[in-house]
């Protein structure tokens, strides 16, 4: 029934149109058609200007309305050391393309109406001024070399990778069809190698199990950062592209299936420092829809997306961030359980079935798990440190 | 006006006997075999002013459907929860029904939508069916040749983008969907099936259907560039062209230069796809099997695509400069400003989109570095083009606008122009592209500065040009409506997404409320989706004008409606095959003497008289 009468409406509007269309045809006959010429221009030339404010005003308006979505105002604050300097120059190019947009417009459009054809009057002709065109060519390359000195100053700092002695935090974000897997390289500091023929049900990652390195590697579902600390994430895709991006840190990068990219950044608000501050916003004091008894501040949390379409289900790649003190990523990081020793230790698949690691006669194992009980001996306990020659020199080999 | 308008038509007349160039062409025409039938006169066509409509008419159909996509996907992004139930009958099972009776649109042809939505536009529309009907139609007229250079290509050059057009559209219907990884086509997505299910068969018609577009894009760039370099007519130098057709001439060569390299990264596509090799393909886990393609790398093809992708939208927008260069001129009765600065600026435009691409893949995981040399050359495209903005305002300056739906749209034109252009500056910023890319407000930025302007510039020309296709005007009062809707609405549409960009909701998301952060735009989404349908609405209106005018509009009684300068006025109402029944007009001067000393325009084919020439040394 509705479609109906939408159909019926739209019709009746069409055929109002063409009739419209008509009569000026017709008063064009009766007018003559230069008397009708300049009434239309003095119409259009009116409406050219109204609509000219009317679209300023909107502009203006509607960026108060959204002031608070934008970079560096209201409660959308870079949450990384380097967003606030993008914010900034945000607002800088915002300013002088501000301007010039209107600038531009109003004169467009005044111009169109002031001079629009009038019968008593004659069309200047003007068909150039070098001296106009030149100031006109200079000061926006001026401007350009501006914002260009200052873009590629900023750029190069941002994208600048970690330097050889930094103390940094390293993870691994690793996109597929569809989410995130992130990996933390454990107590030793180090992420795994891995190798893509390696990956399996059980082996999302492709970590290559001999290598000592992934034996306590985790696999958190959240990804969870201490503040003001440099984390530098190394990004892969085990499938298609896919890109790393985290909204609130201003931090966007591709993840290329066989060639691995990283982002280096410092987050500078713990989620709880940036609740507080939405707090005092009207548009998170609203209940939450999906937990009504907190407000919409009390439930926020940064998130990590997919922003390069991968496929059908790009849309809903969604991870949460937590930014915590150091004193509470500590405790975080105790409660992690290796991947390795959770779901590979033991298995078939476990390179060191039936032997022995030393973490684990500290906890006061002896008989390795997965192991045959009757064949258990001295010499198979294994020691990180007997291994460590085999993996370097691995690493160069992969290298 | 009309009195003196007659005097100069058979003035003109005299011109074109007493100055014009004999070239003997319509003894050697007997009966005009080109033209004998009805087949070689309307269906293989080699006169190029049939082959300009051709093109037109074929871009309208695929801009309709391109359009009416957007609003399938528009709905399902504004209305998130309604029920699309009613286009089963269309889409049959790309549309699931609930047990409630909720229908909603599967994902893959959500993403598939919006795949073809873009190549439609980009390619089928915004190159073929605007280039294409404006180079075929003015070249000759405005360079006062009997047509192209080789006609049977240029009949080639449109059958070809025909077959194109076949193929694209029965991929439409193949039962794993159209190709549905983005316009760009991105390996590895586009090269694995088993990732992407529009990625088998829908696929290998794409490539198939663009690697048929790129021969007819060739087919016909050879002809421009042959034809504006060879068959101008006595006194056109190059420096007399009328600016239209110096932006059809550097569009030609951009394409020329540019789409074979589309080829051969389709072609190395295809052989990943096809043949097991390994140019893009590296490392693949996908569907429960680690795949054998070892050492390709996927940037390569953004390379290879984006050194076509981004000359491709200056071949969009270009020949839109040029329509509205010579439109706005004409109807604001003034030379058009600084002529040679708009000519340099096309070329300096021409010659930066060559080294620009990688501004779109500054976060794609190419070296850092290498981004800095990018953004210094994307930033300098911004001065020719504000050059040539202020050169346009310039020329309303002073001038006796004539106020009708072709000039309203080149002045739409020039105002789309700056709103999108001032936000490739934040763009082509590496730094700030950190935060703007693959979101809303790219879409933003690319709709408006190519998609609106460039349509703007199209609607400009088709109802300046109208009468000279069709021997009739399109009526105005249902131009000026579709004017001021499209312009209020396309505004509508494009302006609220530059918030949502800058939020950081990010593009080609099927729904927005998964993530906390970006689902706070509902309300804006739904307006938008509204105002979108509002505005195809129009443009179905603009499509009965144009088809109601040609059988019954307004007859075309004077040669020269307009009062322009150039030689396409001085053919007969409707030209028939060689344009110009006896002699080829000769060019006396150049085409912008408009109002000059008192008179409102002097054509083209009037000799200087000696104070111009006293002026002149």
């Amino acid at each position: 029934m509705t479609v109906l009468l939408i159909t019926i409406c739209v019709l009746l509007i069409g055929i109002i149109l063409v009739q419209i269309g008509r009569v000026t045809e017709l008063a064009e006959k009766i007018q003559g058609e230069e008397e009708m010429q300049i009434a239309t221009n003095k119409r259009q030339g009116i409406i050219s200007v109204a609509f000219m404010i009317v679209f300023l005003v909107g502009c203006v308006v509607s960026a108060f309305v959204y002031k608070n979505w934008m970079l560096g105002y209201g409660p959308h604050q870079a949450a990384s050391a380097h967003g606030g300097r993008m914010d900034t120059m945000f607002n800088i190019t915002l300013f002088f393309t501000g301007v010039v947009f209107v600038i531009t417009q109003i004169i467009l459009f005044y111009f169109a109406y002031k001079y629009r054809g009038r019968k008593d009057r004659k069309a200047t002709f003007i068909s150039h001024n070098n001296t106009l065109e030149v100031v006109w060519t200079a000061i926006p390359a001026v401007v350009m070399a501006f914002l260009v000195i200052n873009g590629l100053d900023a750029w190069n700092e941002i994208m600048a990778d970690v330097g050889p002695n930094e103390e940094i935090i390293e993870v691994e974000a690793m996109g597929y069809q569809f989410a995130w897997l992130l990996r933390y390289p454990g107590a030793d500091g180090q992420l795994g190698t891995r190798n893509y023929k390696l990956t399996s049900g059980s082996n999302p990652v492709g970590q290559d199990w001999t290598d000592l390195k992934n034996i306590d590697d985790f696999h958190p579902d959240e990804l969870v950062l201490p503040v003001n600390k440099k984390v530098r994430v190394r990004i892969i895709s085990r499938d298609v592209l896919h890109d790393f991006d985290l909204p609130h840190f201003r931090v966007k990068m591709d993840a290329v299936p066989g060639m691995p990219t990283y982002f280096v950044f410092t987050p500078i608000k713990t989620t709880a420092d940036y609740r507080e501050e939405l707090s005092k916003y009207k548009e998170y004091q609203a209940p939450d829809p999906d937990d009504p008894t907190k407000q919409l501040w009390q439930t926020f949390e940064y998130e990590l997306a997919c922003a390069e379409l991968c496929g059908n289900g790009h849309f809903s790649m969604r991870r949460i961030v937590r930014i915590v003190s150091e004193v509470e990523y500590q405790a975080w990081l105790s409660q992690q359980k290796s991947y390795y020793v959770s779901n590979i230790r033991g298995k078939d698949e476990d390179p060191f079935k039936g032997k022995l690691f030393d973490f684990e006669k500290a906890q006061g194992l002896t008989v390795a798990p997965g192991a045959d009980t009757t064949a258990v001996s001295k010499q198979d306990t294994i020691q990180s440190t007997d291994l460590e020659a085999d993996t370097l020199r691995k690493d160069s080999i992969e290298q | 006006m009309a009195d003196s308008v007659m005097i100069n038509t058979t003035q003109e007349e005299v011109l074109v006997q007493e100055l014009g160039y004999d070239d003997h062409f319509h003894e050697h025409h007997h009966g005009d075999k080109y033209q004998s039938n009805f087949i070689t006169t309307y269906i293989f066509s080699q006169d190029h002013k049939v082959i300009a409509k051709q093109f037109l008419i074929t871009g309208m159909f695929w801009a309709i459907i391109g359009a009416g996509m957007s609003i399938i996907f528009r709905l399902q992004l504004g209305f998130p929860e309604e029920s699309l139930t009613w286009l089963k009958p269309l889409l049959g099972r790309w549309i699931t029904v609930n047990d409630a009776g909720i229908g909603t649109l599967s994902q893959d042809f959500y993403y598939a939508l919006v795949t073809m939505h873009g190549t439609i536009l980009v390619f089928f529309v915004l190159t073929a069916g605007l280039s294409g009907t404006f180079s075929n139609l003015l070249i000759p007229l405005q360079l006062g040749a009997r047509d192209m250079a080789s006609p049977l290509l240029n009949m080639f050059a449109y059958w070809f983008f025909f077959l194109a057009s076949v193929v694209m559209f029965a991929s439409l219907f193949v039962s794993t969907g159209p190709f549905s990884g983005g316009w760009t086509a991105y390996p590895p997505l586009s090269a694995l099936p088993q990732a992407n299910a529009g990625s088998g068969t829908g696929m290998t018609l794409w490539l198939v259907s663009l690697t048929l577009f790129v021969i007819s894009t060739l087919l016909g760039g050879i002809n421009y560039i042959t034809t504006v370099l060879n068959l101008r007519t006595k006194g056109m130098s190059m420096w007399r062209m009328p600016l239209t057709i110096w932006a059809f001439f550097v569009t030609a060569i951009l394409g020329l230069l540019s789409f074979p390299v589309l080829v051969s990264a389709f072609l190395l596509l295809m052989l990943d796809r096809g043949l097991g090799t390994s140019f893009y393909l590296s490392e693949i886990y996908t569907a429960g099997q680690a795949l054998d393609f070892a050492g390709g790398s996927p940037v390569l093809y953004q390379h290879l695509f984006w050194f076509l992708g981004h000359p491709e939208v200056y071949i969009i927008i270009l020949p839109a400069m040029g329509i509205v260069s010579e439109v706005l001129a004409v109807h604001a009765r003034k030379p058009i400003f600084g002529y040679k600065a708009m000519v340099f600026s096309i070329l300096a435009i021409g010659f930066l989109s060559f080294i620009v691409w990688a501004h779109h893949m500054f976060l794609s995981g190419v070296n850092p570095f290498i981004s800095n040399f990018f953004v210094i050359f994307t930033l300098i495209i911004a001065v020719p083009s504000a050059v040539k903005v202020f050169n346009w305002i310039a020329t309303l300056y002073g001038g006796n606008v004539r106020f009708n739906a072709a000039s309203l749209f080149a002045i739409g034109f020039v105002s789309m122009f700056i709103s999108g252009g001032l936000t490739g500056i934040f763009l082509g910023n590496s730094t700030l592209d950190i935060q703007l890319t693959d979101t809303y407000f790219v879409v933003a930025h690319f709709h408006i500065v190519m998609g609106i302007a460039a349509f703007f510039g199209m609607f400009a020309g088709i109802y300046h040009w109208f009468p000279k296709m069709f021997g009739r005007f399109m009526n105005e009062s249902l131009g000026r409506i579709h004017f001021w809707g499209t312009i209020i609405g396309a505004y509508a549409i494009f302006w609220p997404m530059h918030y949502i960009g800058i939020a950081g909701v990010p593009r080609r998301y099927y729904r927005f409320d998964v993530f906390d952060t970006f689902g706070h735009f509902a309300e804006l989404n739904k307006f938008i989706t509204i105002a979108a349908i509002i505005v195809f609405a129009l443009q179905l209106l603009f499509v009965i004008n144009f088809f109601y005018s040609i059988w019954r509009g307004k007859k075309q009684t004077m040669k020269n409606p307009w009062g322009a300068s150039t030689l396409e006025w001085t053919t007969p109402i409707v030209p028939g095959h060689g344009n110009w029944p006896g002699k080829i007009p000769s060019v006396q001067r150049w085409p912008y003497d408009y109002g000059k000393g008192g008179r409102e325009f002097i054509p083209q084919i009037e000799p200087e008289s000696d104070e111009e020439k006293q002026m002149a040394h």
